[in-house]
């Protein structure tokens, strides 16, 4: 048992450190965020030349050979500075399902220049009728002539409003598959969305999208449905990772207030019920790092009754620690809270978007319930 | 980063489980099948047994008789104890006042004392909480005036558990009145079989007798039983509280008392199916059990730390307030599944299911989790002070 990180782990998280302090402060966000644009072009390149891009890749598609702790490290920076660039959507998600579903060909295709950071993925997968599931989509791939032709509704794409290429999941006559797109494909309508958290994301509309059979990334059926399960939760993973990074920096920026923030003649930091109200929060940005933990080491293990489990474990308790951490920041800034001006909303709203996307707790409660060892 | 157990501290964990099967006497074991509770004499007897075995004193050092274990080890004794219902140790011999003679007592005290706590042939409780004086320990009245060679005790301790059956109170008395209150504190060790000791037991909401009243009416007590110096027994207080802070958390017993809740949900059913397959039952069960996970994941960053040799993190300090708290919840939700059940009196064999048994007390008593050995609401205050560095109270 050892919760050490290499000295090399060591090195990347200080990296991410001096590139926020640096290059990514939160008012580099909040400017892209007033100026309506969903993130940064260069900043993207910069973390392809920093080998960010490649981290949790093999190194036979380019990658580092990685693995999540690294990616947590990154993406816990991220959340720190509320980076908008799209690592969780383009790298973890439609990155892995493209690593681990696509043949060589395909790597150097689409893969390839993501890693270099000239291009960003995204995973659609989500659709409205089946929240968080994700086995079962109705959007179908039609065989057509040598190749398909896809037609459906894809919710809530992550990075999907600047997306250079989707990985669409379809049902198939063989069970459901994996398949790119382009954004600019005939038959492929992006709706961009403005999301609460200002990092923005796009809805997904194949009519009758028709593409060469070269897109298709592996066999349709078992293969791909097991390729998307574990995606899904490296995602999931990756979330709680970034979420302990905004839960963290919401618990710092409140004791600081608490410290500042004078009435009645004294730091409203000495009153003990504001205390006790900090300390629950430090209590559970703990206990959210804890679980972090187990999801990062454990969302890629080949048991996948201990990978489903750590997981969903890991997701809710985001959801519960994240929602109070972050309600109780907004409530001990008091009024300044409240305004868009200041920081700590804008922390606030990136945990909600956190909670709910990848699975929100009553989802992971539920799929945790349903795990084969629970009644034992 | 690696979460699983290295083979030689799996293997221990299987040599800890074989030998808790072999061991525990078979009446033993069938209370703890069903989580009845242990008499005195049950924790006596399991307390010889694991001394033969070398296992009593986890945190000792070997040269008084510890086991030597590292500090995954004796997480896993403890885990592997809890796990299998054994009865729980007194802790007051092994992990309070034991440290303290460990740190701070002669060589004298030290032969005098330590044998006897590691053999189980002496029983300790500790003598701090006064009627007037509980979260403000340090407002202690009970007064020790000198006399010669020894103290004249008097005065009142409160919530003293075991005083029914103990040898020795470790006690913090008042040796100088007309200093700072911290100042003229004597951490003082009276035989309670000395004239003018009594010990007058309570009963719990659960209906245990587990903690007395214990008064002292001019109770001669040798100074030489005084731990570290006359007047320093606050020093000497300050710095038990940090010890076998791992061992806090109940990882084990709550881990064993979940167990317990899905059985009782198993056997309890609603419209012909167990409440267990219920999805609002089970969603209630799993955020529990989540909460669990994350406790036990924090009490493992805590012993990887220590295993390195590192002072514990900021994370140790929420063992306590977590695990009593989970603790609590387990009981509770297992009251609410049992359902009209719950509200049976006490232990009456027959009338409700054997798994449901002992709930009810259990549930009562654990109550108490949040409030002994510094309430919660004091393990905030120091988590505020000493980690955040929150300002004092103006």
């Amino acid at each position: 048992m050892d919760f050490e990180i290499t000295p090399e782990q060591k090195l990347l998280a200080e990296t991410v450190a001096t590139f926020i302090k640096q290059r990514s402060p939160v008012a580099r966000f909040r400017k892209l965020r007033h100026a309506g644009a969903p993130w940064d072009p260069e900043v993207w390149a910069h973390m392809g030349e920093l080998g960010w891009l490649s981290v949790p890749f093999p190194e036979d598609v380019g990658g580092f050979g990685g693995g999540m702790v690294e990616v947590g490290i990154i993406l816990e920076g991220l959340g720190r500075a509320l980076a908008p660039e799209p690592y969780l959507a383009s790298v973890v998600l439609a990155g892995l399902a493209l690593a681990r579903a696509g043949g060589s060909e395909q790597h150097e295709r689409w893969l390839a220049p993501m890693i270099e950071g000239r291009t960003a993925l995204a995973l659609a997968f989500a659709e409205r009728d089946s929240r968080h599931h994700a086995a079962a989509p109705t959007t179908t791939a039609e065989r057509s002539g040598s190749g398909w032709r896809l037609t459906g509704d894809k919710e809530f794409v992550l990075g999907g409003h600047q997306a250079h290429q989707f990985v669409v999941s379809a049902r198939t006559p063989d069970g459901l598959g994996l398949f790119v797109v382009d954004a600019d494909g005939t038959g492929v309508e992006r709706q961009p969305l403005r999301t609460i958290d200002g990092q923005g994301a796009a809805r997904l509309h194949l009519r009758g999208a028709a593409i060469d059979d070269d897109r298709r990334l592996g066999s349709p059926g078992p293969a791909a449905t097991g390729v998307l399960e574990r995606v899904l939760d490296l995602g999931a993973a990756a979330a709680c990772a970034e979420g302990v990074g905004v839960a963290q920096t919401m618990l710092d920026m409140t004791v600081a207030h608490l410290k500042e923030r004078r009435q009645f003649g004294v730091p409203i930091g000495s009153f003990q019920v504001l205390q006790h109200r900090a300390v629950d929060m430090f209590v559970e940005v703990q206990l959210l790092r804890s679980m972090s933990v187990l999801a990062t080491v454990n969302a890629d293990a080949s048991d996948d009754a201990l990978r489903r489990r750590s997981v969903s474990a890991a997701k809710a308790k985001l959801g519960s620690s994240g929602r109070f951490v972050s309600q109780q920041a907004i409530q001990l800034h008091g009024g300044i809270g409240i305004t868009d001006e200041h920081d700590i909303g804008l922390y606030f709203k990136r945990m909600l978007a956190l909670n709910a996307v990848l699975g929100d707790e009553t989802h992971h409660v539920q799929r945790l319930a349903g795990l084969p060892g629970f009644a034992a | 980063m690696d979460l699983s157990f290295s083979p030689e501290d799996e293997a221990f964990r299987a040599g800890v489980a074989g030998f808790i099967r072999e061991a525990l006497p078979a009446d033993l074991a069938a209370k703890a099948e069903i989580d009845a509770p242990f008499s005195m004499e049950d924790i006596m007897r399991w307390h010889r047994i694991l001394f033969e075995k070398g296992w009593v004193a986890w945190g000792w050092p070997k040269k008084f008789g510890g086991p030597g274990f590292s500090p995954t080890q004796r997480f896993i004794l403890t885990e592997e104890l809890e796990l299998a219902g054994t009865p729980q140790l007194s802790p007051f011999g092994l992990m309070m006042v034991a440290p303290a003679i460990i740190q701070f007592g002669t060589a004298e005290q030290q032969a005098r004392f330590l044998p006897k706590i590691l053999s189980g042939e002496e029983v300790w409780c500790q003598g701090y909480s006064e009627p007037e004086a509980g979260s403000d320990l340090a407002s202690l009245k009970v007064k020790a005036d000198s006399d010669g060679d020894d103290f004249i005790v008097n005065g009142q301790k409160t919530w003293t558990t075991y005083a029914q059956y103990a040898d020795w109170i470790f006690c913090l008395v008042r040796t100088n009145p007309s200093v700072k209150q911290q100042s003229g504190i004597t951490f003082l060790l009276i035989d309670m079989k000395t004239p003018g000791v009594e010990a007058r037991p309570m009963l719990t909401i659960g209906q245990q007798p587990a903690f007395c009243d214990t008064f002292f009416e001019n109770v001669r007590v040798p100074k030489a039983n005084a731990i570290g110096p006359i007047d320093g027994g606050w020093t000497v207080a300050k710095a038990l509280l940090g010890h076998e802070r791992t061992l806090l958390a109940m990882v084990g017993s709550s881990g064993r008392l979940l167990r317990r809740v899905k059985r009782i949900a198993a056997e309890t059913t609603l419209e012909g199916r167990p409440l267990l397959e219920h999805d609002v039952w089970r969603a209630k069960i799993a955020r529990l059990e989540i909460e669990l996970e994350a406790l036990k994941m924090t009490n493992y960053r805590v012993v990887a730390e220590a295993q390195h040799g590192k002072a514990p993190g900021p994370e140790s300090s929420i063992l306590k307030l977590r695990g009593t708290e989970i603790n609590q919840q387990l009981y509770e939700l297992a009251m609410e599944i049992m359902g009209l059940d719950a509200l049976s009196w006490y232990n009456e064999a027959g009338v409700i299911p054997a798994a449901e048994q002992g709930i009810a007390p259990q549930f009562s008593y654990a109550r108490a989790n949040t409030i002994f050995g510094g309430s919660n609401e004091i393990q905030k205050n120091i988590i505020a002070k000493w980690i955040l560095g929150l300002p004092a109270a103006g």
